[in-house]
């Protein structure tokens, strides 16, 4: 870790003008592990937790609104969020570990960055991480890199539990800056890599993410969020997918799909979704819809396991969506 | 020329006792515990937040003590393995961790004792499969699992008898 | 409360426990002399090639930075090679650190920055700029494999494959024939303390250094051979040890370079290693193993061809007993065996938790149940068919084998007996259930070990030895030994470990040091009671009871008190009173154990090693490829089990380590760089507390005066050897798939 400055603004305004080369600190479980790798190398760190972004409350309309730092773990357990938005909860239970989750916040998980290796080693060659040098995970150890969304610049995996829960949610991202505050898809709020891959969202400067807003259908009933992983808690995935059904008669008549873990950011598919309504849950059906969500997935060197993998997590996720019966993060056999 | 010591206040009360200096902002609270107040106990495992050897408690949660900056929690309370016993007394967690051989090297065991403690609190206690997925952000390689998972337990039941007893 | 003798055997909390809860245990990054300087330590990204320039002034403009020590201007070290062998026995040449400007692997250390705070070293490390000439290289075990050689010169513990009637042959005619490529990746030992040293400068200029390491004596040797400092400038203490599981049975390279600096600054000082950095020395090499197995349509065994090749650096010869194992543990008239080792640039692989025999064993367990099902046996029977009473690679007895004992116990407890032959057959919702069992075995052995007794004027009894607790229990054991011995309380004993000037003992390492720290202490234990009853009869004793006993021999000593045998239980003599008598401040032995003359002519004629017999059920989904372990049971015959209950998480946690062989772990090489590059924490995973069950160890009864004197076998390594090919067959039972490629992992 280089040595930077420190300052703790208690309003929008100083918070949001800031200095070159400056980063944004909320919980601290992603930047300051990335500053000991020499990743990132801030000279100027902005504490954001004196700014009143802690709240969860609910919409006039009927939707969630969760504050920016709000943690993960106290999102999971708020009465509001279990009872109404459980695919939520259960996405968050999924990453990382208690202590992680008491610390990281909302804000900060949307704005984690990738776990590629390449990335993470400052001896390597990574576009992103140091724009023009190369992608070296291409050709490398690439197991647990993306299949989806990537680029010729970056291979990378956005690794968010909680990040897929919010897209199949339609959550929208609000945030402030200096010039003012404006709302984002959650879906548009991760950007591919394409040739530019060291910008990952589409964060100005000085902007900062201040709540959640989830929207009032909330897929009570039929969903459910299914890792994979290489152990059997506290990794990343190697494949997720979160699903929300409205079922109605043994008929879907709204259907929202996303996947981690297999692409370079938080991976939906609107046509895979719209085959889905309007249908019977059936195995073929879910099998055309796992075949519409990977369409366009190129594979490396170390990982075609992934799409070996992929449409088996998403039938079964479509399985259990279907019936009602979402996937435990606590128990680890899978219905 | 870099200067580490533009530094900020840092304001914390450590088991108890408050603790007051000005630090770089760059020293993690793992790093201020055990190189500046030689509160070694609060373990270094990994520095990345992938192990759980450096767990305390800060304001009553457990949270992984090398990834937070000291200045970056005015006024918190926080309580290491050091503070967790009282008066030469032993935590009902540590004597279990002693009863039920829950540890070999002990390095990884202030970690645990500490998450332990914390997750009672959170109660995912009710099953052994529940308190293994929330003890798993606490690794440890000589293996002691079972032991940790027996002395949780062990406390459970002994809070549930304290509590079956002060009912009667 | 009376206070009462312990005895061996018996299940004792850790003596250490207290220090190890409450957060008191100091291990070796923290201890914190006055003016202490923290290194950090850079590393080469260029794997192979030379250093070509340095530029350090930024690093040097960091506040608070001392020193940057490179190979430049580092202080003098020994001058010849040969001073910086270590006492691991490994041919060929040692790697010194900081010794010339040649780059031998990815991450070798080629500059430390010594700062006044830890934050500066660290700051300052990411500064130092060094320029490279890269040279071509190979970090590829495959193309290693092309140039796969026998040193030599081999290890002094290689035990050389000995091949008996003709297995080429023998193998042809077999009816029944099996023949498999088995590899198992890299792993790191990942001890969840990092490496790390603390050299304290005293007031006389002499080092006292708080190292990592499972050996404090082989550290002094080496740190005195390759310095060139005399044997009383350095002292090496690591009374706690963070785990090692082999990680420190060579002197890491912090340790030297530690010292180093403090004798450049003549000022205390600490090295730690990152976690990062924990992935740029020692290694379980890489393995492959052809196995290929003839046998009779009945399941007689006729032929057992291995052929297995391990990673080693350019510059050392690291060998392990890899392919011997089935040799020694079966019955089968033709055997025959090769070893080699392959070359590649990284640092030199090393001894590993069971070194040899946790790649060895489990790969040919592995191979030994697909033989059972090509004779359609079941894999217990099969095994028991086969069952060799001795040692059938040298056609030599055993001390002891109660393997069998083992492989019937086991069995009952898990239920084997209700197993469905045929795979895939058993099923629980979309989990697919297998059961699977392997046998393990692993050397038994005892070295000379001299402890040192003393009972002190307070009548406490003091023990000491350079032994090393790394987890492994050995405070404990080693109070419980000398509270039988000698007849005092645990609560009355002192045990001082990790220290390289107490009396001599072997590195701690390969489940040895129960039997001979062990053996030593009792010696030690007994002699002193000799010289306490001694002294006092020549001119102690007051009591008539008193005089009259030690004449005729009936004074015992019990539970810290001196007691006639036939006088009242009322006439007693506490040890403070009968020091006190003797006139002594204090009485003191110290003794060596040693097998002697018949112990050394038994350990050429018979052979010895640890047995167990492994159970697993997994439960995997079909589809998903998630591989759960739901249950494991293991029967060890280990002699002796001095603390079952310490014995018990001994076997557990190898066991928890085996099942991240099998299921997890693995170091991922890019072979472009020569870098690990899942180096850390959450890319290299060892098993969570969810991966693993309640795992339910048994010891099996078994007397055997002769391996070692106490009858002691040692558990350190034994849980290793099996588990994960138990494991991995019960993979093959619930899914009908064979993998013979470790860690066997989703999607794989």
């Amino acid at each position: 870790m280089r040595h930077f400055s420190y300052s703790r603004p208690e309003t929008f305004e100083n918070a949001s003008h800031i200095p070159d080369h400056a980063r944004y600190l909320a919980g601290g479980t992603n930047l300051i592990d990335l500053m000991k790798s020499d990743v990132e190398r801030p000279e100027h760190v902005v504490d954001l937790n004196a700014l009143p972004m802690s709240q969860i409350e609910e919409r006039p309309a009927g939707g969630l609104r969760i504050g920016a730092l709000v943690t993960n773990a106290d999102t999971a357990a708020h009465p509001l969020v279990t009872e109404r938005y459980p695919l939520l909860a259960s996405a968050i239970l999924a990453g990382a570990s208690p202590q992680i989750r008491n610390r990281a916040t909302n804000g900060g998980n949307l704005n984690q960055r990738t776990r590629c290796h390449y990335f993470y080693d400052p001896d390597m060659a990574c576009n992103k991480r140091s724009p023009g040098t190369g992608c070296s995970a291409k050709g490398g150890r690439n197991r647990i890199m993306a299949i989806l969304g990537t680029s010729d610049a970056c291979i990378a995996t956005f690794p968010s539990d909680m990040c897929v829960a919010l897209a199949a949610l339609n959550a929208t991202v609000n945030l402030i800056g200096p010039e003012g505050e404006r709302a984002v898809a959650l879906r548009d709020y991760h950007r591919l890599p394409e040739d530019t891959p060291w910008q990952d969202n589409v964060l100005r400067k000085g902007e900062i993410v201040t709540s959640i807003d989830l929207p009032p259908i909330s897929f009570g009933k039929n969903h459910t969020y299914l890792k994979v992983r290489d152990r059997l808690s506290f990794a990343f995935a190697i494949v997720s997918v979160a699903v929300g059904l409205q079922v109605e008669n043994n008929t879907i008549r709204k259907a929202s799909i996303a996947m981690g873990g297999v692409g370079t950011k938080p991976w939906c598919v609107p046509e895979a979704e719209t085959l889905l309504e309007g249908k019977v849950p059936s195995p073929s059906l879910f099998r055309d819809v796992a075949e519409c969500l990977l369409q366009g997935a190129v594979t490396d060197r170390d990982n075609a396991a992934k799409l070996k993998l992929a449409p088996r997590v998403i039938i079964r996720a479509l399985l259990q969506a279907a019936a009602g019966t979402p996937q435990s993060q606590t128990y680890k056999s899978i219905s | 020329m870099t200067d580490l010591s533009v530094a900020s206040p840092c304001r914390l009360k450590i088991n108890g006792k408050s603790h007051t200096a000005d630090l770089p902002p760059c020293v993690t609270l793992l790093d201020l515990l055990r190189e500046r107040l030689d509160l070694t106990g609060t373990k270094k495992g990994c520095d990345h937040g992938q192990c759980g050897a450096c767990t305390v408690l800060v304001n009553g949660k457990r949270v992984k003590s090398c990834l937070i900056l000291a200045v970056s929690i005015p006024d918190a309370e926080i309580t290491t393995i050091e503070g967790l016993g009282s008066d030469g007394h032993l935590h009902p967690m540590q004597q279990a961790f002693i009863d039920r051989d829950a540890f070999q090297c002990g390095y990884c065991t202030p970690g645990q004792i500490m998450s332990a403690v914390a997750l009672l609190e959170e109660g995912h206690v009710r099953t052994r499969e529940e308190i293994r997925e929330f003890m798993s952000g606490n690794l440890c390689r000589c293996g002691a699992y079972n032991g940790i998972i027996d002395a949780i337990e062990q406390v459970v039941s002994q809070q549930l008898q304290n509590r079956a007893g002060e009912a009667a | 409360m009376t206070l009462v003798s312990a005895k061996i055997g018996q299940s004792v909390s850790r003596i250490d426990g207290f220090a190890k809860v409450t957060g008191q245990a100091r291990y070796a990054a923290e201890p914190h002399p006055a003016g202490m300087l923290y290194g950090f330590i850079v590393n080469s990204p260029v794997v192979r090639g030379k250093i070509e320039a340095i530029r350090d002034e930024a690093a040097r403009a960091v506040p608070g930075v001392v020193e940057i020590m490179t190979h430049l201007n580092r202080p003098h070290t020994a001058l010849f090679e040969k001073s910086y062998v270590d006492g691991l026995g490994v041919p060929g040449s040692p790697y010194r650190p900081l010794h010339d400007g040649e780059i031998r692997f990815n991450g070798q250390p080629v500059a430390v920055v010594f700062a006044e705070t830890f934050e500066a070293a660290r700051e300052a490390a990411m500064l130092v700029e060094v320029d490279y000439e890269r040279w071509p290289h190979n970090a590829d075990f495959e193309a290693a494999l092309h140039q796969k050689y026998m040193p030599e010169k081999p290890r002094s513990n290689y035990v050389p494959p000995k091949s008996r009637g003709n297995a080429a042959e023998a193998y042809a005619l077999s009816p029944v024939k099996v023949e498999g490529h088995y590899h198992l990746a890299p792993e790191h030992h990942n001890p969840m303390e990092m490496h790390a040293t603390t050299v304290i400068v005293e007031d006389d200029g002499t080092f006292t250094v708080w190292d990592k390491t499972q050996g404090p004596q082989a550290v002094q040797a080496y740190l005195t051979s390759a310095l060139s400092l005399s044997k009383d400038q350095v002292r090496v203490r690591n009374p706690y040890v963070g785990g090692a599981f082999g990680s420190g049975l060579r002197a890491q390279h912090n340790v030297f370079l530690a010292a180093l600096g403090a004798k450049m600054l003549k000022r205390s000082v600490r090295v730690s290693l990152t976690r990062q950095q924990m992935f740029t020395h020692v290694f379980r090499p890489e393995a492959i193993m052809d196995i290929a197995l003839g046998a009779t349509l009945d399941g007689t065994l006729q032929s057992m061809i291995v052929q297995g090749v391990t990673d080693t650096s350019r510059f050392e010869h690291n060998m392990e007993n890899l392919v011997v194992w089935g040799l020694i543990n079966y019955k089968c008239p033709n055997a025959t065996a090769d070893y080699k080792v392959a070359p590649r640039d990284t640092y030199t692989s090393s001894d590993m938790r069971a070194p040899g025999a946790a790649t060895g064993v489990n790969l040919f367990e592995m191979a030994i149940d697909e033989m059972a099902y090509a004779c359609t046996m079941d894999p217990l029977k099969f095994r028991l068919h086969n069952y060799s009473d001795v040692d059938a690679m040298h056609d030599m007895p055993l001390t002891s084998k109660a393997l069998k004992e083992a492989m019937v116990q086991g069995a009952d407890r898990f239920g084997w007996h209700d197993r469905p032959m045929a795979p895939k057959s058993m099923r629980d919702g979309k989990e697919l259930v297998g059961w699977g069992m392997a046998t393990g075995i692993w050397d038994a052995m005892f070295s000379p070990t001299s402890a040192r007794a003393t009972l002190t004027a307070d009548g406490r009894l003091r023990i000491a030895t350079a032994a090393s607790d790394i987890g492994t229990g050995t405070y404990t054991i080693l109070a419980q030994t000398a509270s039988e011995a000698f007849g005092i309380p645990i609560e009355k004993i002192d045990i001082e470990l990790g220290d390289s000037t107490l009396p001599e003992c072997p590195t701690e390492g390969g489940s040895w040091t129960a039997a001979s720290a062990g053996a030593a202490v009792w010696l030690a234990c007994q002699s002193l009671r000799e010289k306490l009853f001694k002294t006092l009869s020549k001119n102690g004793s007051t009591s008539a009871w008193l005089t009259e006993g030690l004449s005729n021999n009936t004074i015992v000593l019990k539970d810290g008190f001196l007691q006639s045998a036939e006088a009242s239980e009322t006439l007693k003599l506490s040890l403070p009173e009968a020091i006190s008598l003797t006139g002594q401040e204090m009485l003191e032995v110290e003794e060596t154990a040693k097998p002697g003359l018949r112990g050394t002519l038994n350990q050429m004629r018979k052979a010895r090693f640890t047995h167990s017999a492994v159970f697993c059920e997994v439960r995997v989904d079909e589809d998903l490829g998630i591989i759960r372990v739901t249950r494991l049971v293991n029967a060890v015959a280990a002699g002796r089990i001095m603390n079952p209950k310490t014995a018990a998480s001994q076997v557990r946690g190898a066991m928890v380590m085996a099942t991240g062989m099998a299921l997890h772990e693995e170091s991922l090489m890019d072979e472009r760089v020569g870098r690990f590059m899942n180096h850390n924490f959450s890319e290299y995973h060892i098993p969570a507390h969810a991966d693993i069950p309640d795992m339910d160890v048994l010891f099996v009864e078994e007397n055997d005066p002769e391996v070692s004197p106490l009858g002691v076998k040692g558990v350190g390594e034994i849980g290793m050897c099996g588990t994960a090919a138990a494991i991995a067959n019960a993979i093959f039972h619930a899914t009908g798939h064979r993998y013979r490629n470790l860690p066997i992992i989703p999607g794989s």
